[in-house]
């Protein structure tokens, strides 16, 4: 069985964002690029599938411009065995990237068994990608994935909704599974495993090898704003007595929250 | 005049609250607000989206939409915008609505903005801005090519209205055959919780590293019950094993926008203030006068949250009693 894990690389989670001057997309300069958060998560759950299917394989594969190589590297230092990486623009909305991804994997063999996310990347935090590349596979999807059970035929897993609530789904395979925080603990790549990595192999496609176009992209963001700076707050002063009454007042009569 | 659909959303019942403020946002745009609504036996709810201003109602019903699901949610959703022929499409950024959406996104062959904090209609113009990178900076989303306009909004960003009742709203049932389907919700296993969830509440109280305990977030639920606020709590606080990870604000956590957030014990760390700071009214509670959490908050409380949250609850509870 052939295990897919589509990951992204975005700005480290200390990141302070500064923008370009015309507004047009963040300054890039000087970003530290890790792997989104929750990819490892999907890196790791690829692997532990791996470990208990012996002959299975992990394919990591990564779209973006080619500093995204090094993430796949990351993966492929943590125990995956080998990357594809698709070069496209920084700027490629979700549309493309997931057809992007879906063309990839259509040329590859045809065992898919499962295809890992994370569930959602922290840069544009719009978790659509496992969806719309489920959408473009025709294979069914589990997104916020808690924990899985494997079967042969089927997986059956967590998933987290609103209020402390989880589903139990069960889906046929090949399936997109998108990963959440607490399904495992990712590991730390190892020094003879990085040095490992190196010799791995990474296929690169272009956008032109997987017939994506301009007409691909869907949405596209404009007028990047930062947060405007906030006013100098109130201090609430006095004996923890007097603080609390104060407080209570200012939400009640100033703020009107209360 | 153009259209729009807004997808309902119910569970156990009951429609929740940003049903109503996507019809809010679709009914002042001026333009024709239909909306569909999915389940098993929910009929009955048709009478509230008409007061909120829908004025013809998709109704889907089947045993098998007794439990969301992705896959029966996306055949119903299909079918009633082909029969409604919408301009704009709006759902929640909900745990169901942010699943189920890029899914229709794919099969139209359109683009979705999602999670939006702001959202404005005019004509058949949905200009919408959403926060990246955790809210460290928000952009406008540009709709490319042809096809209606996808997006989901984040609850509570955008106001409830009051019902306008004094309308009918036309009712046409949809029947599908949910057949062939791959995946199968087998059960739903309820949160032990009654609080509302940080992602949706109103209020949230969040209780940090400081609070040294599971038993010591007492305090804070307590304040939280009181305001009928959520409980959420700092990444350092869910790494200890004091909170759930479901409960985490930040950056790998929630983003949450509420009316009123109130830190107690929190720093501010940068991945934190990503998650709360559009929040409208932020208190801070900490010991240290220093902490960057205070850069955000509208209210400071240099002091011990210990000393402070009980007398806080007491304050406050007059208040709502009278
Ligand atoms: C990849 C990555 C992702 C992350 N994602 C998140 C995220 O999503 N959310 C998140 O919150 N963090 C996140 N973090 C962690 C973040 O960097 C901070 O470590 C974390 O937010 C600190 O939590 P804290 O404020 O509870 O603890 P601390 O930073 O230890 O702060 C405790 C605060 O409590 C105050 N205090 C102590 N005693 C009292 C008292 N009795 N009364 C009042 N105040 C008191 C102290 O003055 C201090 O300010 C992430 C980190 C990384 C590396």
């Amino acid at each position: 069985m052939n295990i897919y894990v589509c990951i992204k690389q975005v700005p480290d989670t200390e990141t302070k964002i500064k923008l370009k001057p015309d507004f047009t997309w963040i300054d890039t300069g000087g970003i530290k690029w890790v792997m989104s958060p929750f990819d490892e998560y999907a890196v790791e759950e690829a692997l532990r599938v791996k470990e208990k299917n012996a002959g299975s394989t992990v394919i990591v594969v990564s779209a973006g411009p080619t500093r995204v190589i090094e993430c796949i590297r990351t993966a492929l230092a943590m125990g995956a065995d080998s990357g594809i990486h698709i070069e496209i623009p920084e700027t490629a909305d979700n549309n493309m990237t997931a057809k992007a991804l879906a063309n990839a994997l259509k040329k590859e063999p045809a065992n898919i068994g499962l295809v890992f996310t994370g569930k959602e990347a922290i840069d544009d935090g719009s978790a659509q990608v496992s969806q719309l590349l489920a959408g473009f596979l025709g294979f069914p999807y589990v997104s916020v994935v808690l924990n899985v059970e494997y079967g042969a035929q089927s997986v059956k897993c967590k998933r987290e909704i609103e209020g402390g609530a989880y589903e139990i789904v069960e889906t046929a395979l090949p399936a997109i599974i998108a990963t959440q925080k607490g399904i495992n603990e990712p590991r730390y790549a190892t020094l003879p495993n990085i040095m490992k990595a190196k010799k791995k192999e990474i296929k690169t496609y272009k956008t032109s090898d997987l017939g994506i176009s301009e007409g691909d992209q869907k949405i596209k963001f404009k007028n990047f704003e930062l947060p405007p700076p906030k006013q100098a707050g109130k201090k609430v002063s006095g004996d923890p007595a007097a603080q609390a009454k104060e407080l209570a007042r200012l939400l009640h009569e100033e703020a009107k929250v209360i | 005049m153009g259209k729009i659909l807004v997808i309902a959303e119910q569970r156990d019942g009951k429609l929740k609250k940003s049903t109503f403020e996507l019809l809010g946002l679709a009914t002042q745009s001026g333009n024709e607000t239909s909306a569909v609504l999915l389940g098993d036996g929910v009929s009955g709810l048709t009478k509230e989206l008409e007061q909120y201003g829908a004025t013809s109602i998709y109704l889907i019903q089947d045993a098998s939409l007794k439990f969301y699901s992705a896959e029966s949610y996306t055949l119903g959703v299909l079918e009633a915008i082909k029969q409604a022929s919408p301009d704009i499409v709006l759902a929640s950024h909900s745990p169901t609505g942010r699943d189920f959406m890029p899914k229709i996104a794919a099969c139209l062959g359109v683009g979705l903005a999602s999670d939006c904090t702001q959202a404005q209609i005019s004509g058949v113009n949905l200009k919408v801005r959403r926060p990246v990178y955790a809210g460290k900076a928000t952009v406008e989303v540009e709709f490319l090519g042809q096809g209606p306009r996808l997006a989901t909004i984040r609850p509570n960003a955008i106001g409830a209205p009051k019902p306008i009742s004094a309308q009918t709203a036309k009712v046409i049932p949809i029947s599908i055959q949910f057949t062939g389907l791959k995946t199968k919700v087998i059960e739903i296993v309820k949160g032990n919780s009654a609080r509302p969830d940080v992602a949706e509440a109103p209020a949230v109280v969040s209780g940090g590293r400081s609070l040294k305990s599971a038993e010591n977030f007492k305090i804070i639920e307590e304040l939280a019950d009181v305001l009928g606020a959520a409980v959420g709590a700092s990444r350092a606080a869910v790494d200890a094993g004091y909170r759930a990870h479901r409960d985490q604000v930040g950056q790998t956590g929630k983003v949450v926008s509420p009316v009123l957030y109130i830190a107690c014990g929190i720093s501010g760390a940068i991945q934190h203030l990503a998650g709360m700071r559009t929040s409208k009214c932020i208190v801070a509670i900490n010991t240290d006068p220093e902490a960057p959490i205070f850069q955000v908050a509208d209210y400071g409380v240099i002091g011990d949250l210990f000393a402070v949250v009980p007398l806080l609850k007491e304050e406050l509870k007059k208040i709502k009693e009278h």
